[in-house]
C-alpha cells in the first residue's frame, strides 16, 4: 500500500482502518513484532514513514551478538549476560540482558530458516566475529552488512505471510480511549497522515507497538538517518509513558569526519574487531594510555600481547582497541582535544598497514565502498580518518522485561525505543539481538493484549479534531520561521551543550535554549501545499526532536556521575548512589515540558549475581 | 573550494511540470544530495525528494542525473565540471508523486509474486550447515538494496509500460536467482521466473548492471544463469524425455 488509493466515510472524510495491532516503524524491531503478532493470530498492520525495507536497520553493519558457541564452545547465555551487564555499567535492566543473552541464539537460527544468508565458519555453521566488549567472538554476520540481511529477511517474510504494510505514513498521535479515564487510559489507536498526499488516516487499535528507533537527528553529527527523530519516544511520553536512562547517549568512536557531506557517517567496529588500530597524529596507539581500571585485567597492556590477540585468544588479552564504544570514544575525544588530531579534526583508524587488501576487501567490503565511493580514500592502502558521532539512544520508553508493555495499557515499545536493555552503554551487536528478541516477545504481548480484551476500545472525535489541528498549525502561520534553520540551530545545541562530555552549565544553558526554541517553534510556518511536502513533515517531526531533547538535557543535568554514555566533566567517576537508579521523565501536568523521578532499579537476584563476583 | 553550482530540477506532479533553474552554493567533498538539501532549506522547502541513510545503504535517493540512473547521495560533485549545470530528474520508467519522488508500488507488487524460501528441515543439533563457497554466489545478489534503478533502466518497461504485467524485472530476476542457487531451498522457480517473472523477455543489454549502485553482476551472474536453467528444463529434449519419464525431479509449483 503506498496511499494511491483514497477513501473516506462519512465521519468526516478521513480514510480508517482497523486491525489487532499496529506496529509504528518497519526496522528489525517493528518486523519481528508484526511477524509475531501475526503468527499469534492477530490482524496487524506496520506502519511506516518511509519505504519498506529502507528503515535504520539497514545502516548496522557488524554484527547480531548470539553466544551460539559456534567458534568458542566456551561461549554461553551466561557470559553474554556478563559482558552485556558490565558493558553497560550495571545500569541495565538484568532480567531484560538475561532474556536477551538466553534468547538470542533461537531468533539468529529462526532468520536462517527465513533464508537468511550468514557467512559461515569452517565448519558451515553461522561465523562469528569479535566485537567490543564480548568476551568470545560472537557476532553472526555477513561481510559488514548484517543490518542489511536482517531487514531483508523479515521484509521477505512479511511479504510472504501477506501482512499490510502503510508505506511513507507517519503517524503523529496516539489515540486513547476517553471511557479509560485520564492519566494512562488505555490504547484505542493511532492518527498520522499519508506523506504522499497528506490526507489524514486513523487507525482503530487496542494494541500499538512502538519500533520507531532513536532520536540521534537532534544532534548534528551523526550516524543517524533523517528518520531518527525519537518520533516514539514523543508520541509514548504525550500518551502518558515514561522514559528511562534517556541521559545515555552512546557516542560512537568511529564515524567519518571527511568529506562534510558523510561528517558522523558510521565507520563500523568490525574494523577494529578484524585488526584495525587507532592512531593519533603522532603515530602513537594511544589506547594504551586510556584503559579504565575496571577492565584492566581483560585488556592487553603492550602492542605485542595486543597484536598476539588476534590470533592466539586463549593466551593473552584483548587490544584496548576493543574496550567498550564509551571508553573508546572518550579517548579518542581527549586525543582531540590535546592537540593530537588529524588536519580534519579526527583520529587515525590504521587496518592497511595491518592486513592484506584481499582481507580488507573480503571482510569489510561496504567500507571499502564507502570510503573509495565517498572520500575517495582506499582503505587496503591508507588509514582512515575517523572521531566520535551521535550513534544509539539507549534511553527510551520504560517497559516490563517479559512482554515490552509500558505503563500505558496496550502500548507496547521495542528495539531502540524501549529502555533499560542496554544500560548506560550498548555493546556493538547487541542492537540487532535486541530487535528480534524483544520484537517476538513485544508481538506476541500486544496480539494476547488483543485478543483478552471484551470488546475493541472507542476513540473520541473530539481527539481526532484534535489530533487534525496540531498536525496542520505550521500552515496557519504566515511569514513564520523556516523549520530548517530551527533544526539545523537545535542540532547544534545539542552537539555543543548535551554532546560526548557534557558539563553542569553548559546543561543549564541546553535547557534554556530549549524554553527558546519552544517558542520559534510556536511561530513556525510552511510553504506549499499538504502533498509531499518535506518542510511540514519536517515542522511535525521537528516538535518531537525538541521533546526528546529537552529530556535528555534535564536527565542529564540531574545524574550528578559519570557512567557509559554519560559523562560529566564535573563528576568525572561513577556514583554508587546513582548506579542503583533511574530517572524517569514523564510529561508535565500542563503538557509544555517534562518531569523527573528518581526510581530505584530492580534487584538482581543471587543466582546472576555470582557472575560478577570476581 | 565552495562555488555556486547551478542546477536544474524537475518540479512538479502527476498532472504536468516543468524545469526549476537554481543556484547552489555547495562546498568541496559534497554530494548532489547535498545540493538538494541546501536547495530545501534555503530557496524551496517544498521540494520533494526521497532519501534514507545518505550512505548509499539504503537505496531511497534514486533519481536521474543529466539523464543517468543514479544514487543522489553516492553522486560526488567532484564528478562534474564546477561550470557545469546539473539536471536532475525522477526516475522515468515510474508514475511521479512529486518532483523528484516517484511511485515505485510496481516493485513492492512485484515482490508479492515471488514464493518464499523453503528449507528442510535443521540437522539433529538444531543447526544448520552450508559451506561459504556455496552461500556467496546467493550473498552477491542479497546486496541489493533495492534501488530500483535497474528497474528504472530496464527498457523492457522503461518505454513499454504495457509491459509490467507481464514482466518483473532485473531486480526480481536477481531474486529468482538467489532463492534458485540458495543451497538450502527445496523449491524450483524456473517455471515461476519464466511465466510470472517473464524472464524470456529479458535481451541482455546489460544496462542493469551498469546502473547497479551495489556493482552486482545483475546479467552475467544472475540472469543469464537463470534463462540457462530455465532452457535446459523447458527447451533441452533430452531433459524434456528425463521429466517426461520420470527420471528428473518434477518440478515443485514453487509456492506454500
Amino acid at each position: 500500500m503506498t496511499g494511491n488509493e483514497m477513501s473516506g466515510d462519512a465521519r468526516g472524510g478521513i480514510e480508517r482502518h482497523r486491525y489487532d495491532v499496529i506496529v509504528i516503524g518497519a526496522g528489525g524491531s517493528g518486523l519481528r513484532a508484526a511477524i509475531a503478532a501475526h503468527e499469534a493470530g492477530a490482524r496487524v498492520a506496520v506502519v511506516c514513514k518511509s519505504l519498506l525495507g529502507k528503515a535504520h536497520t539497514v545502516m548496522a553493519e557488524g554484527g547480531c551478538a548470539a553466544a551460539m558457541g559456534n567458534l568458542w564452545p566456551d561461549d554461553s547465555w551466561q557470559v553474554h549476560f556478563r559482558d552485556t551487564m558490565r558493558g553497560g555499567k550495571m545500569l541495565n535492566n538484568w532480567r531484560m540482558a538475561q532474556l536477551h543473552a538466553q534468547e538470542a541464539p533461537e531468533r539468529v537460527m529462526e532468520l536462517e530458516d527465513w533464508g537468511a544468508l550468514f557467512d559461515r565458519t569452517e565448519d558451515g555453521l553461522i561465523s562469528q566475529r569479535d566485537f567490543g566488549g564480548h568476551k568470545y567472538a560472537r557476532l553472526a554476520h555477513i561481510g559488514d552488512r548484517t543490518g542489511l540481511e536482517i531487514i531483508r529477511t523479515l521484509q521477505q517474510r512479511l511479504v510472504a505471510l501477506g501482512i499490510d504494510v502503510f508505506m511513507e505514513c507517519t503517524v503523529t498521535d496516539v489515540l486513547k480511549d476517553p471511557s479509560t479515564g485520564s492519566g494512562t487510559g488505555a490504547v484505542a489507536g493511532a492518527f498520522g497522515y499519508w506523506r504522499e498526499t497528506g490526507r489524514f488516516v486513523v487507525f482503530e487499535s487496542p494494541s500499538i507497538v512502538m519500533a520507531t528507533g532513536g532520536f540521534g537527528k537532534a544532534w548534528k553529527v551523526t550516524s543517524n538517518s533523517w528518520e531518527y527523530t525519537g518520533d516514539g519516544h514523543a508520541l509514548a511520553l504525550r500518551a502518558g509513558a515514561g522514559l528511562i536512562n534517556m541521559e545515555c547517549v552512546q557516542f560512537h568512536p568511529t564515524g567519518m569526519v571527511w568529506p562534510p557531506s558523510v561528517k558522523g557517517l558510521l565507520v563500523t567496529e568490525s574494523v577494529r574487531g578484524d585488526g584495525g588500530v587507532l592512531k593519533n597524529s603522532e603515530g602513537n596507539r594511544f589506547m594504551f594510555d586510556y584503559i579504565p581500571e575496571y577492565f584492566r585485567a581483560e585488556t592487553a597492556d603492550t602492542e605485542e600481547e595486543a597484536d598476539r590477540w588476534y590470533d592466539d585468544k586463549e593466551n593473552n588479552r584483548r587490544p584496548p582497541e576493543l574496550l567498550p564504544r564509551d571508553e573508546v570514544a572518550r579517548a579518542i575525544n581527549a586525543e582531540i582535544k590535546a592537540g593530537r588530531g588529524t588536519p580534519h579534526g579526527g583520529i587515525y583508524l590504521d587496518i592497511a598497514s595491518r592486513r592484506t587488501p584481499e582481507f580488507i576487501r573480503k571482510r569489510l567490503p561496504s567500507m571499502y565502498h564507502q570510503f573509495k565511493e565517498l572520500a575517495d580514500v582506499d582503505i587496503t592502502a591508507e588509514a582512515m580518518e575517523i572521531g566520535p558521532t551521535c550513534h544509539y539512544a539507549m534511553g527510551g520508553i520504560e517497559v516490563d522485561p517479559e512482554t515490552e508493555a509500558s505503563v500505558v495499557p496496550g502500548l507496547y515499545a521495542v528495539g531502540e525505543c524501549s529502555g533499560g536493555m542496554h544500560g548506560s552503554n550498548r555493546l556493538g551487536g547487541n542492537s540487532l539481538s535486541d530487535l528480534i528478541v524483544f520484537g517476538k516477545r513485544a508481538g506476541d504481548a500486544a496480539a494476547a493484549h488483543a485478543a483478552g480484551l471484551p470488546e475493541p476500545p472507542r476513540i473520541s472525535e473530539d481527539d481526532i479534531a484534535a489530533a487534525q489541528r496540531d498536525a496542520l498549525a505550521p500552515f496557519e502561520v504566515e511569514g513564520g520561521e523556516n523549520p530548517y534553520t530551527i533544526q539545523q540551530d537545535l542540532q547544534q545545541t545539542m552537539n555543543d551543550l548535551v554532546g560526548i562530555i557534557r558539563e553542569g552549565p553548559e546543561l543549564e544553558q541546553a535547557i534554556v535554549k530549549v524554553e527558546e526554541f519552544k517558542a520559534r517553534m510556536a511561530r513556525m510556518a510552511v510553504e506549499g501545499h499538504r502533498q509531499y511536502n518535506p518542510g511540514w513533515h519536517l515542522a511535525l517531526d521537528l516538535r518531537n526532536m525538541l521533546l526528546v531533547g529537552e529530556c535528555v538535557a534535564k536527565a542529564a543535568l540531574a545524574r550528578k556521575e559519570s557512567r557509559g554514555g554519560h559523562t560529566r566533566n564535573d563528576y568525572p567517576g561513577p556514583d554508587p548512589e546513582w548506579g542503583a537508579k533511574n530517572l524517569v521523565v514523564t510529561l508535565n501536568s500542563t503538557g509544555d515540558g517534562v518531569d523527573l523521578a528518581e526510581k530505584s532499579l530492580p534487584e538482581m537476584p543471587d543466582e546472576l549475581k555470582q557472575y560478577f563476583e570476581d | 573550494m565552495g562555488y555556486d553550482l547551478s542546477m536544474r530540477v524537475w518540479r512538479g506532479d502527476q498532472s504536468g511540470g516543468d524545469f526549476g533553474d537554481y543556484t547552489v552554493e555547495v562546498s568541496e567533498g559534497e554530494v548532489v544530495l547535498d545540493a538538494i538539501h541546501r536547495l530545501q532549506a534555503t530557496q524551496a522547502g517544498d521540494l520533494a525528494v526521497r532519501w534514507n541513510c545518505k550512505a548509499g545503504k539504503c537505496g531511497s535517493c534514486s533519481a536521474e542525473i543529466n539523464g543517468k540512473p543514479r544514487l543522489l547521495c553516492m553522486t560526488r560533485l567532484s564528478d562534474f565540471d564546477p561550470s557545469e549545470t546539473i539536471t536532475v530528474t525522477p526516475m522515468r520508467a515510474f508514475p511521479v508523486i512529486r518532483d523528484l519522488v516517484c511511485d515505485v508500488s510496481f516493485n513492492y507488487e512485484k515482490a508479492k509474486e515471488v514464493p518464499s524460501f523453503a528449507p528442510p528441515p535443521r540437522d539433529a543439533d538444531g543447526k544448520r550447515r552450508m559451506a561459504q563457497v556455496d552461500v556467496e554466489r546467493g550473498q552477491e545478489f542479497r546486496k541489493c538494496i533495492e534501488c530500483f534503478l535497474c528497474q528504472d533502466t530496464c527498457h523492457v518497461v522503461r518505454d513499454h509500460e504495457e509491459n509490467k504485467p507481464a514482466f518483473s524485472g532485473p531486480r526480481f530476476f536477481l531474486r529468482f536467482a538467489e532463492l534458485d542457487m540458495h543451497p538450502l531451498d527445496t523449491h524450483d522457480r524456473r517455471e515461476l521466473a519464466q511465466g510470472a517473472g517473464g524472464i524470456g523477455l529479458c535481451n541482455i543489454t546489460k544496462c542493469c548492471t551498469e546502473v547497479c549502485p551495489e556493482g552486482i553482476k545483475i546479467t552475467d551472474n544472475a540472469i543469464i544463469p537463470m534463462k540457462e536453467r530455465v532452457a535446459d528444463k523447458k527447451y533441452d529434449p533430452l531433459v524434456w524425455l528425463g521429466n517426461k519419464i520420470g527420471l528428473r525431479n518434477r518440478d515443485y509449483d514453487g509456492r506454500d
